[in-house]
């Protein structure tokens, strides 16, 4: 890990600042990641940044954050930029280095605006209140007079100015500070809050961009990895001797490991046909997405006891308030339903990839891997542990990458990859195939959520009882007012590898929780919207419901028959609404949702394009997971494990998208990469319920018409 | 085999089995990397570039049957440090999140202007279906490529 010492012997002259890791007590509750991170919640209180400006006044910023796709980079270049008063031009972050930059427990969880946004505005504050008091010091002047303007300190009385780089030049300063310093308040901002194109932007559409899997060393060769025909099988024996025929192919054969790397992807390709393996099948036949609910159900209680505890807060441990049973045995109505999520893929447009290299030092062999991943950190650790390595000399870089989604939290590839190397003796380069994306990654889990409901008469809900199993603790507390509840997660046995997604649990918990409140509103003749206002307390998601009622036009009758549905949810420190209107026939079970309107609140807003992007493309691939996306397996294979056969949103697929943006500026800032996902599959399940009278209560809802998945 | 092409202008001899994909070729041999493997099935179109004025998926085409016509990459769309107008539109319009898809969809999206200068907004959805975002840029891409069909329309 980058010590303090180790990052200031590197920096040459010019003004140093580093933010010492300390908690933001605001935001240590934000809704820990399940499973993935279990027994790191110390490190929640290590968000340390660091930044430097040299003697010509280029500003680098350090931070272990990554960017995705998500657009961190160009926004944390905003917070930095609005508090030194340096034009964004003369920054650059250095990101997600294990060598270079500060610990970070990773990029997932919507963490990076409410927390590296927040340190890095005290750096940039920090650093400027700096700058003027040397250009105090030096020109003999009151500090108040002096003002920091466009990468200069400037004299406000007699207009002299001097750069950033001029003040620290022939010296080198440094300072630490801790997280008490003040940032501007969101009303005074002039570059964060706007929308500054993405940082890089020209190097993406020139494909100069190296993303890991376009990188190149000298000598590199380009690695493959022997993959088992199915889940659980192990490797029996092995008969490599072909392959070591391929022209200037490597094998190399580590304990149960077994791949090539070649001059080529062609030749490593033809080395891996080449390998003949024999495979000992496991001994227990294994569920298939047919049978994988009742598994799931099935299965939790064994499952329950063994996790207790280990499961970031949702745990078997059931929430309980008030008197549900009695709230039931009294209602004027009751309603129990029970709702399913499949397994879906994140499938990244970039598939995992890693580049290795070994290099031989005086004081021992070196690794460094640029890979992509959320998570560089736990990636070294891994590699540190796989390898039998010490972690100062593991190197695991990331590159700005090719999507992620939660799908990349893990380090397989880059343990792959390095193994190669070290066989090979020389830097290998591994690009999982689309195919070993499909079939090795994890997966989001699937689930089964059983949702019971009592509400009065003039329809206030009363009793509110909510059973996870499986899919996860993410956003399972309703956001309505009642005053009855019992909710509880239920881990269960999951025959598929299962991990963070976009969002967790929250999609499913929130599509079974909106369509049951969709059904109770029905149930006392009362409008979906004013159903939910009537039941929900905190101001800030009856604004967002409010708001997208609005502009959709909610209330109208909808042309042609078609149907309307809204939805709502809180998740993250973000409030999102959806409105939909789907075209859905009943007789061919065909589904086209015509347009969606959201309108979301995550505080005071950074980047408003950035944001739109962000909530639109959440949308987008939510759904995905509504309408269609869903991973087949039977017995340990995934049977639909390429593109043509896994279904991803498309063009077509694509309705009319309006976004409406409540900009809190009186509100930290947080994150919005998550939450816009979470109300889409509710707001088109209730739109179809609209249209054709079928309740859906799967996702995803329509895959191959509406009646394969009624209930 | 010795094969002969002609890549954004520039000839290139590559020494390869002509059974090799155009995308592997062209990413491996010529270091041109702007090109994406997505799928390996042509279902992503991350890999799309232009053959002669057509747009075709390199991950399926065979690097012998690529010699026909002069093939042009995203490297080779810009002119004199200028980016293409459909190359600015990406910028402006913030078509992008990740970006991994972005050089197939402008090499698909200049291959669609090429044959249809002012298409409507559901003949562009319609020709760009077969290009994958999986962040979801879609609404953003489609404004991308009006505006510059619009700006074609200008006097």
């Amino acid at each position: 890990m980058t010590t303090r010492r180790d990052f200031l012997k590197e920096v040459g002259g010019g003004l140093v600042v580093v933010l010492v890791a300390s908690r933001v007590p605001a935001l240590a509750t934000l809704g820990a990641e399940p499973s993935l991170h279990a027994g790191e919640a110390d490190d929640t209180d290590r968000i340390s940044a660091w930044l430097h400006i040299d003697e010509r006044g280029a500003v680098t910023v350090y931070t272990g954050k990554v960017e995705f796709g998500q657009g961190i980079r160009t926004s944390l270049t905003q917070h930095v930029a609005e508090e030194l008063r340096a034009p964004v031009e003369s920054i650059r972050l250095v990101m997600g280095d294990t060598e270079l930059t500060p610990f970070d427990m990773g990029t997932f969880g919507s963490r990076s605006t409410p927390q590296m946004g927040l340190q890095l505005r005290r750096v940039g504050a920090s650093a400027r209140e700096l700058l003027i008091g040397l250009a105090a010091e030096r020109w003999k002047v009151e500090r108040s007079r002096l003002v920091a303007e466009n990468g200069r300190i400037v004299d406000t009385q007699t207009k002299r100015a001097l750069g950033f780089g001029e003040l620290t030049a022939g010296r080198r300063l440094t300072e630490t500070i801790t997280a008490d310093v003040a940032p501007k308040p969101a009303t005074a901002w002039t570059i964060a809050g706007s929308s500054l194109p993405k940082v890089g932007a020209r190097d993406i559409v020139t494909g100069k961009h190296q993303y890991t899997s376009d990188m190149r060393l000298p000598g590199m060769l380009y690695g493959r990895v022997l993959r088992a025909p199915q889940m659980g099988a192990t490797l029996a024996n092995v008969d490599t001797s072909a392959a070591s025929a391929v022209k200037s192919a490597v094998v190399v054969h580590d304990g149960t490991f077994v791949g090539v790397a070649a001059p080529s992807s062609a030749e490593a390709k033809r080395a891996l046909e080449a390998i003949r393996p024999t495979w000992t099948p496991p001994s227990e036949p294994q569920p298939s997405s047919t049978s994988v609910h009742e598994h799931l159900k099935r299965s939790s209680s064994r499952a329950s006891g063994r996790q207790a505890g280990g499961e970031g807060g949702g745990g078997a441990q059931p929430f309980v308030h008030g008197n549900v049973d009695a709230a039931l045995a009294s209602a004027d109505h009751k309603l129990a339903r029970t709702y399913t999520v499949a397994y879906i893929a994140h499938v990244p447009l970039e598939p995992r990839a890693a580049l290795a290299q070994w290099t031989r030092g005086a004081e021992g062999d070196r690794l460094t891997v640029w890979t992509g991943t959320q998570r560089p950190f736990a990636v070294r650790d891994e590699l540190v542990r796989a390898l039998g390595l010490v972690p100062e000399r593991v190197r695991v870089i990331v590159p700005d990458t090719g999507s992620g989604y939660g799908g990349k939290h893990t380090g397989e590839v880059a343990v792959e990859a390095a193994r190669l190397a070290r066989g090979a003796g020389k830097p290998v380069k591994l690009v999982w195939s689309r195919e070993e994306e499909f079939r090795w990654a994890y997966f989001r889990p699937a689930g089964v959520i059983d949702v019971g409901a009592a509400v009065s008469e003039d329809g206030a809900i009363t009793a509110w009882t909510f059973d996870n199993y499986n899919s996860g603790p993410a956003a399972i507390r309703p956001s309505y007012a009642i005053a009855n509840q019992r909710v509880a997660f239920h881990p269960s046995d999951s025959p598929l590898r299962q991990g963070s997604y976009r969002g967790l649990a929250a999609t499913a918990n929130n599509f079974a929780r909106e369509m049951h409140v969709d059904e109770l509103a029905r149930l006392v003749s009362m409008d979906p919207l004013a159903f939910r206002v009537k039941n929900i307390e905190d101001a800030r998601l009856r604004a967002v419901l409010e708001a997208a009622a609005e502009k959709f036009g909610w209330g109208k009758k909808p042309e042609r028959g078609n149907g309307v549905g809204i939805a709502c949810g809180f998740e993250k420190g973000g409030y999102i609404a959806a409105c939909a209107e789907v075209a859905a026939d009943r007789a061919s079970g065909a589904v086209k949702i015509v347009r969606v309107v959201a309108a979301f609140d995550c505080g005071a807003v950074v980047n408003p394009a950035g944001l739109r992007s962000q909530i639109s493309g959440g949308i987008v691939q939510g759904i995905g997971g509504a309408l269609f996306e869903a991973v087949d397996f039977e017995n340990g294979v995934v049977r639909n494990a390429r593109l043509a056969q896994y279904r991803v949103p498309r063009f077509l697929d694509v309705p009319e998208i309006a976004v409406i943006l409540i900009n809190r500026k009186d509100q930290p800032s947080m994150g919005a990469g998550e939450t816009p996902i979470i109300a889409i599959a509710p707001a088109v399940g209730a739109a179809i319920y609209d249209a054709t009278g079928i309740r859906v209560r799967s996702l995803p809802m329509a895959r191959n018409g509406l009646g394969a998945s009624t209930t | 085999m010795l094969i002969e092409l002609d890549v954004n202008g520039r000839r290139q001899r590559v020494d390869v089995d002509p059974d090799r994909t155009l995308l592997s070729v062209l990413r491996e041999e010529l270091e041109l990397t702007g090109s994406k493997y997505g799928c390996g099935e042509g279902e992503c179109g991350a890999c799309t570039v232009l053959l002669g004025a057509r747009a075709v998926r390199s991950c399926q085409t065979p690097v012998a049957k690529a010699a026909a016509a002069p093939v042009t990459t995203i490297e080779g769309l810009e002119r004199e440090g200028r980016l293409h107008p459909l190359q600015q539109a990406f910028v402006d319009e913030g078509a992008m999140q990740c970006g991994y898809c972005t050089a197939g969809m402008i090499m698909a999206g200049v291959s669609l202007l090429k044959s249809t200068p002012s298409p409507t907004t559901d003949q562009i959805v319609r020709g760009m279906n077969g290009n994958v975002c999986r962040c979801g840029a879609y609404p953003q891409i489609v404004a991308a490529i009006e505006r510059v069909a619009s700006e074609g329309k200008k006097p």
